[in-house]
């Protein structure tokens, strides 16, 4: 095994062992009854469950607003749009997680759940993957996309077979980005009725239960950290080839 | 291989830019003659690029005409127009995610061409630019030499098999000695298919070399002179010109010339088995010695003749020759390097006969005074 290959499965193996270590911890010794209630293999998976939803949902939002906004940013009729976009993103993301997700709750009255958490999660973990769009769309050799225009591709050719696909590693580096932050701030689905990891966190506080408690932070710790390296995947298996 | 090259012509074509003054090209008026090379040379930012890339619309022109082949090129829709233009720039701009054959396939691909058309059209172009296709098909740019990326940014513009290419410095980003080559390889692929090929540079010296016309540009694109190398050379219209064609144009103008063009000299000469006492020297100082296959080896002096008993190994190796098809500039090379006179060699290795400094510089003079 290469040095690389090393680094690559460390991360994977070291979350496995923590989560493994502190799960053996909690259901090795005895649990009372209140612990019991929440510590048990339904209302985990049912965290899982919430928690992975609201990071799919969010990373998917993302996705689907960031990438075509970046792109049209760096399209030479809507180039005045860049600041903007980004200036609006930068609010998204400087503002508070917790703040931003309230506020929309309160304002939109809805009773709470996915969609309510995933709507402001999406607009703070928007800014990596606008900004690295845009500008993995920039960094893109000029005379490349000259030298397609001069050989007859259209706009559009170049934009999808060149200017992208040379753009992907920055766009992918910017989703693993906001990948983690979205898996981050999914812990605070629980004030808006989202559930997820936040809820064994909060609940183990609130009631000091140690064992809830921590059992809370080392799944979110974990499962941000999984959902890191799968980004690191990601990247390594679509960017372009030959670039590197 | 089938297209030849068509006529370009380009009638009072103007490029303004909004909020300059002065125009980028000013009334360019210009017909570039089929099948021919036509070289814009100038000084940086004089619009040379600018007009080139008019032609293929890359730049749109304020005014005037353009006709590729007698066809309007600006009813043209511009995509369709750059699918029959090869284009090939500085640095070759190839895709650096696309293997050498993708990057030379993309035209065919965008005419629709079937995939097995287009393959084998791509391993023909890769020959025609000698590089291996089983070696270098599946390569990824950057895992290729300078001088071969080049190859392939030639190859890729020919693909489609353009009647026209415009060249925009493409072999300005590599070493002098491989830019000799590409250069020679594109002089080659032209004797092949006749194309028309616009071609821009700053290099005065590969002007000459390339073109069979020059067009000498100064500021906003005015075209300075307009004629063949060998006219620009022994006659520069104006001082602009004359500073551009620089020192030394007599030596250029050599370059021009070959060595099948001159009368050549004869020397005495004897096979290498032939007994020294039947060689008659006459007035000659010098014999040469030649193999058994009449390709030159030797050179004997006179009073060395008339003490050796054998020509074999007798008198000095012939270090230096040139061939019919050498330029008078390297034969004075090889005379300097001979001390006075070179042996001319056929296409066998045979030998044809001798130039001498004396005929390289009654041509010279020559020139001059019909100039």
């Amino acid at each position: 095994m290469t040095a690389g290959r090393i680094r690559f499965w460390a991360q994977p193996v070291a979350v496995l062992l923590i989560v493994g270590g502190v799960l053996a911890w909690v259901f090795g010794g005895e649990l009372t009854a209140t612990e019991k209630s929440t510590l048990n293999a339904t209302s985990l998976l049912t965290a899982l469950r919430d928690h992975l939803a609201m990071t799919v949902v969010v990373t998917a939002i993302v996705v689907v607003v960031a990438v075509p906004a970046g792109i049209v940013a760096t399209r030479p009729w809507a180039r005045f749009l860049a600041p903007v976009f980004l200036a609006v993103a930068n609010v998204g993301q400087a503002a508070p997680a917790l703040g931003v997700l309230v506020l929309w709750f309160l304002i939109t009255g809805a009773s709470g759940g996915l969609w309510v958490a995933a709507l402001p999660l999406a607009f703070y973990s928007l800014l990596p993957v606008l900004r690295n769009t845009i500008v993995g769309i920039q960094q893109v050799d000029p005379s490349l996309v000259d030298a397609g225009r001069g050989i007859g591709m259209s706009a559009s050719g170049v934009l999808w077979r060149v200017e992208f696909p040379l753009a992907t590693p920055l766009i992918l580096a910017g989703l693993r980005t906001s990948l983690v932050l979205a898996v981050g701030t999914a812990t605070f689905g629980l004030f808006v009725n989202a559930g997820g990891f936040g809820l064994l966190i909060d609940t183990g506080y609130k009631l000091s239960l140690t064992k809830v408690l921590v059992t809370g932070s080392a799944l979110a710790a974990g499962l941000a950290l999984l959902v890191d390296w799968a980004g690191a995947v990601i990247e390594q298996r679509f960017g372009p080839k030959g670039v590197v | 291989m089938a297209e030849k090259g068509i006529e370009i012509r380009l009638d009072h074509v103007t490029k303004r830019y909004a909020g300059q003054k002065a125009a980028a090209v000013d009334d360019f008026s210009m017909v570039v003659p089929a099948g021919e090379i036509v070289v814009f040379v100038g000084p940086s930012g004089c619009g040379k690029t600018t007009t080139m890339r008019m032609i293929n619309r890359l730049i749109e022109p304020t005014s005037g005409t353009i006709t590729i082949g007698g066809e309007d090129a600006l009813r043209i829709d511009p995509d369709d127009l750059r699918r029959r233009v090869g284009y090939a720039i500085q640095q070759a701009g190839l895709f650096p995610h696309f293997t050498v054959a993708q990057n030379i396939g993309i035209v065919p691909g965008l005419l629709g061409w079937a995939k097995k058309k287009t393959s084998d059209r791509v391993d023909e172009m890769m020959d025609l630019v000698g590089l291996d296709p089983g070696e270098f098909a599946g390569r990824f740019p950057r895992q290729l030499s300078g001088g071969q990326q080049q190859r392939v940014g030639v190859a890729r513009a020919l693909a489609a098999d353009p009647p026209v290419l415009l060249m925009d410095e493409p072999f300005g980003a590599v070493d002098p000695i491989t830019r000799g080559h590409l250069q020679d390889e594109l002089l080659r692929l032209q004797n092949e298919l006749h194309k028309t090929i616009v071609f821009v540079t700053h290099d005065f010296d590969e002007a000459v070399k390339l073109g069979d016309r020059i067009a000498v540009l100064g500021d906003r694109s005015t075209i300075l002179q307009y004629d063949t190398p060998d006219a620009i050379l022994a006659n520069p219209a104006d001082d602009t010109v004359a500073g551009f064609v620089g020192a030394g144009a007599s030596l250029k103008a050599l370059t021009l010339m070959r060595v099948r063009d001159v009368e050549l000299g004869q020397a005495v000469t004897a096979r290498s088995d032939a007994a020294p006492s039947t060689v008659d020297l006459g007035d000659e100082k010098w014999l040469l010695v030649l193999d058994q296959r009449d390709r030159p080896s030797r050179w004997v002096q006179l009073n060395e003749l008339r003490r050796v008993t054998s020509l074999a190994g007798a008198g000095r190796p012939v270090q230096d020759s040139v061939t019919l098809q050498s330029t008078l500039r390297d034969a004075l090379e090889a005379i300097v390097n001979e001390g006075g006179r070179a042996v001319v060699t056929g296409g066998r290795g045979e030998y044809v006969g001798t130039v001498d400094l004396a005929t390289v510089t009654d041509v010279v003079q020559q020139r001059r005074a019909n100039s």
